[in-house]
């Protein structure tokens, strides 16, 4: 794929948060966050933990609701209506720190249920659409399997084949190598940069700055639910301003 | 002791008392049904966005399991006639099993399903399903199999509950062998055979719950 093909598109923005104000009770998590993330744009999040990041890529599908701001995704005004967040639902793909695949359902059938149920797939489109994307994530042999008989690596591959079968045009990871031994990390960001080479536009909760380093265009630094800084990786890693990035950094950089 | 055993009243009866064992089980199975469709629905309607719904739940399963189960099938029985609604005792019989069981049921699956972690319900909500959506095709299977053997247990004591069935003479094991033993005055003969007949319908009723358990829930978990 040529570098062209895989340059963002910021003139055509697919999420734009305005003023972006989250609270659970009286705790504020998320302060007037403005953040815009154009078409193919990938955004690797990161800061201390309770920054507010997971909270953030939460408010994009609704799976945390936000009382202050505006959220637009593909065009669409996530409001707090039922039929706008089932809308915007449909387009965002989100990946789990627990991978929650289901477990009564095959690896096949966790691929199907979605596009069948939301879609309104027929059977035959559904196991078409999950078996090429199961190829993808390099797991089509596993396809009759159930989740518990896979490695976290195979666990979490399905839970973004599954994501993928909706035809999402934005991804959201939440530190999707967290859960997972050391050893079964590199096929999870190998499947993400795969995804990320193809132009997805994705938005990555994570601590790894290896990935943030190769896939990012941007990376966003977040701290007590505001966003401290954002920068292109090479200047983040290199010259942050902040003297909390630097600290964050020296932290993680360090632990590596 | 110079008791002598006569079986014969016993043997006469054995067609009659078979097919009263068949009555046990079908009020057994029906009232079971009835109990799990009011246990499901319970759940539901207790997590209702509306207060009114929940704390209707909360007091039909207080109601139910804090008042005797022989009060309610008379209650049942006889309330019913005044609000013009005439029931055979059978039917009457598996109602009250239901409710009754269904109450217990409520609060057995309710705890099955805030078993399941909440990452499922945001996995399938994130997924574009609806909430009851997510209800159906996710949690449910997997709650109830986390308490597939308080759910049979309670469903055993359900089936050995359809005795008290007989006050209302609904047609099962216990009111046919007490004609038997008001005809013949052999009561130990009697009850020794009808205590071996509830031993088997219990035995039978945990391989049915044992082959269901097998082939509905025979995904693998860690």
């Amino acid at each position: 794929m040529t570098q062209a093909a895989i340059r963002p598109d910021a003139s055509e923005p697919m999420i734009t948060m305005s003023g972006v104000g989250k609270w659970f009770g009286a705790f504020q998590a998320l302060h007037n966050i403005d953040m815009t993330v154009g078409k193919g744009e990938k955004i690797v999040l990161c800061g201390p933990s309770g920054s507010g990041k997971s909270t953030l890529i939460r408010c994009i599908n609704h799976l945390e609701s936000y009382q202050q701001g505006e959220i637009h995704v593909g065009g669409i005004l996530l409001g707090h209506a039922s039929k706008t967040i089932d809308a915007v639902r449909r387009e965002v793909g989100m990946v789990f720190q627990q991978f929650n695949l289901f477990p009564h359902l095959s690896v096949l059938q966790n691929c199907m249920l979605a596009p069948m149920r939301s879609l309104g797939l027929s059977k035959a489109e559904a196991e078409e659409c999950a078996r090429l994307l199961l190829d993808r994530v390099k797991i089509s042999e596993q396809a009759e399997k159930y989740p518990a008989q896979l490695s976290g690596g195979q666990q979490q591959r399905v839970a973004i084949a599954r994501a993928l079968c909706m035809r999402p045009k934005v991804m959201l990871f939440d530190e999707p190598t967290s859960a997972l031994d050391p050893e079964m990390v590199k096929e999870v960001l190998d499947t993400m940069i795969a995804l990320a080479e193809e132009g997805m536009t994705m938005i990555c909760v994570t601590h790894e700055m290896g990935f943030a380093r190769q896939v990012a265009d941007r990376v966003v630094f977040m701290a007590s639910g505001a966003i401290v800084e954002e920068a292109p990786p090479a200047e983040f890693f290199s010259n942050p301003r902040h003297e909390r990035t630097r600290k964050f950094l020296g932290e993680i950089l360090g632990r590596h | 002791m110079n008791y002598t055993m006569d079986f014969t009243p016993v043997i006469d009866g054995l067609p009659n008392l078979l097919a009263a064992c068949l009555g046990t089980f079908t009020l057994a199975i029906c009232g079971m049904l009835l109990a799990t469709v009011i246990g499901i629905g319970g759940v539901v309607l207790r997590q209702s966005p509306i207060k009114f719904l929940r704390w209707l739940v909360i007091g039909f399963v207080e109601l139910i399991r804090n008042t005797p189960f022989l009060v309610q099938i008379f209650f049942i029985y006889f309330a019913l006639p005044l609000a013009g609604i005439r029931l055979d005792p059978t039917p009457t019989a598996i109602i009250a099993l239901g409710i009754n069981g269904g109450a217990y049921a409520i609060e057995i699956i309710r705890g099955g399903v805030q078993s399941i972690p909440k990452g499922q319900m945001e996995a399938g909500l994130a997924l574009g399903l609806h909430k009851a959506q997510v209800f159906r095709l996710i949690i449910l299977k997997p709650a109830l199999r986390a308490i597939y053997p308080s759910l049979t247990s309670q469903f055993v004591l359900l089936t050995l509950s359809t005795s008290i069935a007989s006050a209302i003479s609904a047609y099962e094991l216990t009111s046919v062998s007490q004609r038997i033993e008001s005809e013949s005055f052999r009561s130990f003969e009697v009850y020794f055979t009808v205590t071996a007949f509830y031993l088997v319908i219990s035995w039978v009723m945990m391989r049915i719950f044992a082959l269901f358990s097998s082939r509905y829930f025979s995904y693998p978990v860690k």
